[in-house]
């Protein structure tokens, strides 16, 4: 008896529920209202069921519930019923799976006048490419991928060298306008999610797959992996904005071609010594670093993430978080590089620095710093050095303070905390496992021993 | 020399000599019955608290260093695949099966008794083999339950050196264990059935368990040539699965395979897995039904041609897994059309249900509770899959928290429900004794409603698109505040459930030793199990003669008959009532 008023409170509930609950859909803010729709529909029906079958149930259990003196009714079949309550059933089915069906015929079928673009996922990173005036995607394989190709595009395909590369994490679209996504990965499963948008698809390295939508809202909004590719799944993040024709433009006028990355100038080392004396009077001539000073060591960084960090200063990404001192300090100076050839000269000549090991000035559980950065090395590498493809600094060798500092800030979002620093970002995300400072030193202390 | 049917032949019983044959290699079905279970609960107690930790993470994200990214997909990879594989499939399959089977269809034992006896301990030696990947070095894969490569065998996902080998390699032996048992169990029901048990006259439960044994020789050997074919991948560099590709920096030693190859291999053995759970489930669920509301199954030649149906359908219905995984898109009418299709003889079994309870004389006892959480459990889930059946709904709702409450719902707790309600109702004929029924009760409700509770606010997760497989969410824009706090709820709940499963396994402990004494048939029930000369059962079931059968398995409240319930084997003249017509449905014995 008890149970059949359970069921009955918990059907009340369950509606109870679905009224005050907060969570539902998101406001939509692209073409695919047709799958909300098909959503609401199956919605209704289901619960429809759902709400009959069980007050049927507890009706059942208050009614026949045992006693001695009665005998339940000897029934074993009743055709009729049963054939009229399969053919109600494959009616209710086929309601729900004809509009389905409609939606997804509209879903596979690529509208004529709807514009290519190309996203690219890698673990843990979104990059977007799209068409030059051509409007034709270049040729790309996974075997032309490097650290000066990443978009593994073909030199000799003309049709590429006009693709405009987008190598971070946000994209920028036209608001009414059809587009498709050509979607590729260059390691492993992954999958083009936005909320908003609705639709999703997996993105399979060896082939690529395709979506479509009409962005109809504009905002930006957050883009998702929803295919789990590996230890850092949870912070492949992205963005799109969604905003008018000519501001879509003019940032798609900002982005460089194939052909401009290919022709950057590469830094003068010569130059470069001029310009590094600025630097110098804190990092040290050598690039060795001054605790004292708060300079990291910067002998030995990677080329592309110097330069990364130096465009963060001077775009403002870093070095503007009002609890950022230091971060403040160094902005005017990297504001001083004043285009990209300064950088690429004073990057250049810190790659011939000596690069000797960084004195060790954090103490702590080696053990435990091993077991924590067993989850670093996936983005790090095992001994610490850096992998590009991801993204990921080296850490072995470099200044251990400047580590621990660094890794505070990301845990407190001074770093990586604008809306632009996609990566930094990540590894907020990422540093977010170091629940206290003793977590910090003791993996700062391990990477110390690489 | 004429043939004899196996059901008639004299069987040699390879009677137990020491403690050692008796209870260990032991060769009696009952005895291997239980063996699979106990181990199926020992690797379900690791299963549990692997989810808790991904809850208490999900709750109070970066509370608790112990559990790290590697820590938390590796959590729900092995969960997962414990959950499925070792234990729902080994419990319903290696555990009611081998219990149930000779029991239910007049046999002394199964067909192949030493076969049997092998098919445990090669399916502990896979489960020792799974267990042994969390002490080596990297520990088990994190590369969630279904493996997909590239990612499984790369660098950047937990376990993708020793891990992910000894998951495959543990596999292959489940499979082989299972194939040895599976063989067993359809030649058993095929050939060993007693005198007039015709195949029209066996209960649901061996009708489930026969049908799902029948998909699972035909699916298992999917998963065993792609677990071979990726083990091939990662130790000998072939390609079958691999794509050229970029691995932390540099160019794999891969080329031109097919990670979706891998995917159809996985689900074409996957989605069916679902329904060697269910179809166990369903079989076993409407006898308790059917005994404890003293009332014949509703419509049971439908219910038998549901099963077959189902299990037939859900060979062509795989793909629904893989909607928006990059295979051609236009697969997607065919397979939506197929798994709408699969909710029909799926609705119509919830209806006999249902219909069964209607004008019966319901016994509220613990199993019949437990089936009644089932029927609205399974009808939540099952309502749910039509969302994720339908192509276009899912491509919104796919890897968001719905479909981890809709699975956990149709085929975590409606199952789980089942083993519950089964374990109560035959636990009297395992051990000769009752399972304390307050113990019972507390154990019901907590487990159902606190289920419940931990499912229902993850569909609306779901519908809002948060992504599963997150380890933490961090600031985003459409994840509001109090999607956090349910989560703390959610785990609160989960703790709570969890713990509830303490008091059950203290009642199958205190229970064998102080439980009240059952006899022979507690439940007054008709099926042959309960005819048993002696309880618990003896070594080769029978006694001297084997039972003879005379009726169908739902002979309750027969009008003109003394008792509300009339065993399988009792001839009519002695019911001072005639069996009803039906009861010779299908035929007579050949």
């Amino acid at each position: 008896m008890l149970i059949a008023i359970v069921l009955i409170l918990l059907v009340i509930g369950s509606v109870i529920f679905h009224f005050v609950s907060p969570w539902w859909f998101t406001p939509i803010a692209s073409n695919w209202g047709s799958i909300d729709t098909t959503i609401n529909i199956t919605f209704w029906v289901t619960g429809t069921v759902f709400i009959l079958v069980n007050l049927f149930l507890a009706l059942c259990i208050i009614r026949f519930r045992y006693s001695k003196d009665r005998r339940a009714d000897y029934n074993p079949e009743n055709k009729k019923l049963e054939l009229w309550l399969t053919l109600i059933t494959a009616a209710g089915v086929a309601a729900l799976l004809a509009p389905g069906l409609i939606v997804w015929a509209d879903f596979v079928e690529v509208p004529e006048d709807s514009a290519n673009f190309e996203v690219v996922g890698s673990q843990w990173q979104w990059r977007f490419r799209f068409p030059g005036e051509d409007g034709i995607l270049g040729l790309t394989d996974a075997k032309y991928i490097s650290i000066d190709n990443p978009f593994g595009m073909h030199g000799d395909d003309p049709n590429g060298q006009d693709d405009i590369l987008i190598r971070n994490n946000t994209v920028h679209l036209p608001i009414g306008e059809p587009v498709n996504a050509l979607l590729r990965s260059t390691d492993v499963l992954h999958n083009f999610a936005v909320p908003q948008f609705r639709a999703k698809m997996d993105i399979v390295p060896g082939l690529v797959s395709y979506m479509w939508f009409e962005p109809t809202r504009k905002g930006t909004f957050e883009i998702l992996c929803e295919e789990l590719c590996g230890v850092a799944h949870y912070s492949m993040r992205g963005k799109v904005t969604i905003e008018e024709r000519s501001d879509f433009d003019a940032w798609l006028a900002s982005q460089p071609t194939y052909a401009d990355t290919l022709t950057m100038p590469a830094g003068d080392v010569a130059t470069g010594l001029n310009q590094y004396a600025a630097c110098a009077a804190c990092h040290g001539t050598n690039g060795e670093g001054n605790q004292q000073l708060n300079a990291p060591k910067l002998a030995g960084m990677e080329t592309w993430y110097l330069t990364q960090q130096l465009n963060h200063y001077k775009a403002g990404i870093r070095g503007t978080h009002e609890d950022d001192i230091l971060g403040q300090q160094m902005r005017p100076l990297a504001m001083t590089l004043f285009d990209d050839a300064s950088v690429a000269n004073v990057v250049a000549y810190i790659q011939t620095l000596p690069d000797n090991p960084a004195p060790t000035t954090i103490q702590g559980d080696i053990r435990r710093g091993a077991q924590i950065y067993t989850t670093c090395a996936s983005c790090h590498g095992k001994n610490g050095q850096g992998i590009w493809s991801i993204n990921a600094p080296r850490q072995a060798g470099m200044s251990d303070w400047y580590l621990a500092n660094q890794l505070r800030n990301f845990k407190s979002r001074i770093r990586g905390g604008h809306p632009d620093d996609g990566f930094g970002w990540q590894m907020s995300l990422m540093a977010d496992i170091l629940n206290n400072d003793k977590a910090i030193n003791d993996v700062v202390a391990y990477i110390n021993t690489l | 020399m004429a043939y004899v049917a196996i059901a008639d032949r004299q069987q040699e019983l390879h009677d137990p000599q020491s403690f050692l044959t008796k209870y260990v290699w032991s060769q009696d079905h009952k005895v291997i019955a239980i063996q699979y279970a106990l181990t199926a609960f020992a690797v379900g107690i690791v299963a549990v608290i692997l989810s808790n930790m991904m809850r208490l993470q999900l709750a109070w994200p970066n509370e608790f260093a112990f559990i790290d990214p590697q820590t938390y997909y590796q959590s729900i990879t092995m969960h997962g695949m414990i959950m499925v594989i070792y234990l729902l499939t080994a419990l319903f399959l290696g555990g009611f099966g081998n219990y149930l089977i000779p029991l239910m269809c007049g046999a002394r034992d199964m067909v192949f008794p030493f076969m049997n006896m092998l098919s445990y301990w090669v399916y502990l030696l896979s489960v020792v083999i799974l267990m042994s990947s969390f002490l080596v070095p990297g520990g088990p894969t994190g590369a969630g339950w279904t493996l997909y490569p590239p990612q499984a065998l790369l660098e950047g996902t937990p376990g993708s050196n020793w891990g992910i080998i000894l998951m495959l390699v543990s596999l292959v032996f489940f499979i082989v264990a299972f194939t040895m048992g599976g063989l067993n169990y359809v030649t058993t029901v095929l050939q060993a059935r007693c005198r007039g048990m015709t195949l029209m006259r066996l209960p649901l439960s061996v009708w489930g368990i026969f049908m799902a044994t029948v998909i699972g020789l035909l699916v298992f050997p999917a998963l065993l040539v792609s677990g071979i074919m990726m083990t091939f991948d990662k130790l000998f560099a072939t390609s079958f699965f691999m794509p050229a590709l970029i691995s932390m920096g540099e160019s794999a030693d891969y080329s031109g395979g097919s990670p979706i190859l891998f995917q159809h291999l996985f689900w074409f053995f996957g989605h069916p897995e679902v329904y060697i759970v269910a179809l166990p489930a369903f079989g076993v669920v409407s006898d308790i039904i059917s005994t404890h509301s003293r009332k014949n199954i509703f419509g049971y030649r439908m219910m038998v041609w549901a099963i077959v149906l189902i299990g037939g359908l859900s060979l062509i219905v795989w793909a629904h897994h893989m909607y928006v995984s990059g295979m051609n898109p236009y697969f997607g009418f065919f397979f939506a059309t197929t798994t709408l299709l699969i909710a029909v003889p799926t609705a119509i079994k919830v209806y006999n249900w249902v219909l069964t309870l209607w004008r019966g004389n319901i016994r509220l006892n613990v199993p019949m509770l437990f089936a009644i959480g089932f029927i609205f459990t399974f009808t939540h889930g099952g309502l749910t899959g039509l969302f994720l059946g339908n192509v276009a709904t899912d491509a919104t709702l796919t890897d968001t928290y719905f479909v981890v409450a809709h699975f956990h719902m149709v085929m975590g707790v409606a199952p789980l429900l089942v083993v519950m309600a089964s374990i109560y109702h035959w636990y009297p004929k395992v051990t000769g004794r009752m399972l304390n029924e307050k113990l019972g009760k507390l154990h019901f409700w907590v487990t159902f409603l606190g289920t419940y509770s931990i499912y229902l606010p993850m569909h609306y997760l779901g519908f809002l698109g948060i992504p599963r497989r997150y380890y933490a969410y961090g600031e985003t824009d459409f994840i509001p505040n109090s999607a956090v706090d349910v989560n703390i709820s959610i785990t609160i709940a989960t703790l709570i459930v969890s713990t509830i499963q303490l008091v059950f396994l203290f009642n199958l402990a205190y229970s064998y030793f102080r439980g009240k004494k059952a006899g022979p048939n507690p439940w007054e029930a008709t099926t042959l199990e309960w005819q048993t000369p002696d309880t618990p059962p003896q070594h080769g079931n029978w006694g001297p003669e084997l039972p003879t059968v005379y009726r169908w398995a739902f002979d309750y409240s027969v009008p003109g008959a003394v008792n509300d319930y009339i065993p399988q084997n009792q001839p009519s003249d002695e019911t001072t009532g005639d069996a009803h017509e039906t009861s010779d449905t299908g035929g007579g014995h050949q």
